[in-house]
């Protein structure tokens, strides 16, 4: 974890050490007389990897929306390395997955990775230049090979992945990830969580990730932000501490298990 | 099972190959013999019962028909297709930009979507001396007419098109901070163009007709007029030969529209 946090500071050189990733103080949001997310405290360390469980309705998805400068929040403040949201994102600091990979069909694979170079220029958004170019991210990703094939000639898994390629193009400091392998099958998703953690710790980045297993959230998370519904209000953060360079073997440790049933428990409640 | 492990691969290999010919040839060969068989039905019914030729023509008539009069046919075919071609691109781009203002603005489009929609409901033959009145006997009326027969639908279609960005990419397109005319340029244009074909195939098919419309209503030159001359010298086997021409410019006019859009929408 320190060694992550450390990978950060010298890569990015840009948030001073000690800059929370994104900070909520206060924050709400409300869609009418709906209250989506209620009085929300949190505090996202540089470098870590958050993993986001809730029962449905809670405002996982609603939370990555605020923070990406999708939806204002009611209530409160959100800022993302000390800037506000919009400045953040004029500044590329963070950058989405979907849960629907949300390539452009008429795109080849790496054309949709260079997709974020192309737009948002004129808007007073510099673009950082990526250290890595469209297609050495294509190959981080494992798809090396395939840069020339349309998104209908991919399979899920290989449409995400281009997609993870595509959010990491502008070195994006903050990662957030709204159930990216939600729609894969368990072999897919177990691969693609290894692949992601790989890339975590390669670039360094601090990832908050939205899920609904409770197993993913265990073995990709240093810390599990859980959230209760209705309205969606802060129940926990869960350390788990188990060692940082995970196996798919981890998932059959007994540690791993208990993490597991606990933050089951907890969700009954939620 | 024992009779598959004794053929041999290159045997099973090329059996498959034949049977994949022997579809190909079926697949041609069906709709032709069903065409042919139905001329045959009517030469033989036309000659059996003695029909007048002037009430039926027989196939082999109208094929000679044709045949010596070809160069009439094709001289007047010339202006027919210019008025088609003409009118389906002045239609389907008057199209195309009103509905780019229509999905830039909801202003423009709750003003003017109803006066599309009304005119869409005049019927054209009512319209056609109309324009023939206004623009006089030449071909602008005629270009008109296929203009207006080929704007509703594509109008319909492509702001359909521009709007099936899914609410993700726009999602994407805000975090990405794009402009709106990136969104329009990098989205909404190529995510409408599937949208857009459609429209274009039911247009080059009717813009060909527009034309042949406002031919009948005053015009001395065209398919259209041909066929009014020879409806009234009860000159059938002519009638038909001329038919055969417009269903053929068509039909051309359906291909290549369907060649551009193989090309372009490879997705």
């Amino acid at each position: 974890m320190l060694a992550a946090t450390e990978t950060i500071a010298n890569n990015a050189g840009g948030p001073p050490k000690g800059v929370p990733a994104a900070s909520l103080r206060n924050a709400s949001v409300r869609f009418g007389t709906f209250t989506a997310i209620d009085r929300l405290e949190l505090e996202l360390e540089a470098g870590s990897f958050y993993t986001i469980l809730g029962p449905s309705g809670c405002g996982k998805s609603t939370l990555l929306r605020l923070v990406s400068d999708l939806i204002p929040a009611a209530t409160g403040e959100v800022s993302i390395f000390g800037k506000t949201t919009e400045e953040a994102r004029l500044a590329r600091e963070f950058a989405f997955v979907f849960q629907d990979a949300t390539l452009l069909p008429w795109r080849s694979a790496l054309k949709n990775v260079e997709l974020p170079l192309e737009i948002g220029r004129n808007r007073g958004s510099d673009i950082p230049a990526g250290t890595r170019s469209p297609r050495e991210l294509l190959e981080l990703v494992g798809l090396k090979g395939r840069e020339d094939a349309l998104p209908h000639e991919m399979s899920g898994g290989m449409r995400q992945r281009v997609a993870i390629a595509r959010a990491l193009v502008c070195q994006p400091k903050l990662l957030l990830m709204d159930e990216p392998f939600g729609a894969l099958d368990e072999m897919t998703r177990d691969r693609l969580n290894l692949q992601l953690l790989d890339i975590w710790r390669e670039t360094g980045t601090t990832i908050l990730f939205v899920t609904h297993s409770i197993s993913e959230a265990v073995f990709l998370g240093q810390k599990v932000i859980m959230l209760e519904a209705n309205p969606g209000r802060l129940r926990e953060v869960v350390d788990i501490d188990l060692p940082d360079e995970r196996k798919t073997k981890l998932r059959d440790t007994s540690q791993f298990t208990q993490y597991c049933g606990y933050l089951r428990d907890l969700l009954e409640t939620c | 099972m024992t009779v598959v492990e004794n053929t041999s691969a290159p045997d099973l290999e090329a059996e498959l190959r034949m049977a994949a010919r022997r579809h190909k040839i079926m697949s041609g060969a069906l709709p032709l013999g069903c065409a042919a068989g139905l001329i045959a039905i009517w030469q033989i019914g036309v000659k059996a019962f003695g029909v007048p030729t002037y009430i039926a023509p027989a196939p082999s008539d109208v094929a000679v028909t044709f045949l010596d009069k070809f160069p009439l046919l094709m001289q007047n075919l010339w202006p027919t297709l210019f008025e088609s071609v003409a009118g389906f691109a002045v239609g389907n781009i008057a199209a195309i930009l009103i509905a780019i203002a229509f999905v830039h603005s909801r202003h423009v489009e709750r003003a003017f979507f109803p006066i599309a929609v009304f005119v869409n409901t005049i019927p054209i033959l009512a319209i056609a001396p109309i324009l023939v009145l206004i623009f006089g006997p030449g071909l602008t009326a005629k270009v008109v007419i296929a203009a207006l027969i080929c704007f509703f639908p594509t109008l319909v279609n492509m702001v359909r098109g521009l709007q099936a960005v899914s609410p993700q990419a726009l999602e994407l397109a805000k975090i990405l901070s794009a402009s709106k005319s990136e969104v329009f340029w990098k989205m909404r244009l190529p995510s409408s163009l599937p949208f857009l074909f459609s429209a274009l195939k039911i247009s080059a098919t009717t813009s060909v007709i527009g034309a042949i419309v406002g031919e009948w209503v005053g015009a001395d030159i065209g398919l259209g007029a041909l066929i009014i001359e020879a409806t009234f010298n009860f000159n059938s086997p002519l009638l038909y030969a001329t038919v055969f021409m417009s269903s053929g410019l068509s039909v051309m006019m359906f291909t290549l529209v369907t060649l551009a859009e193989r090309w372009t929408v490879r997705w």
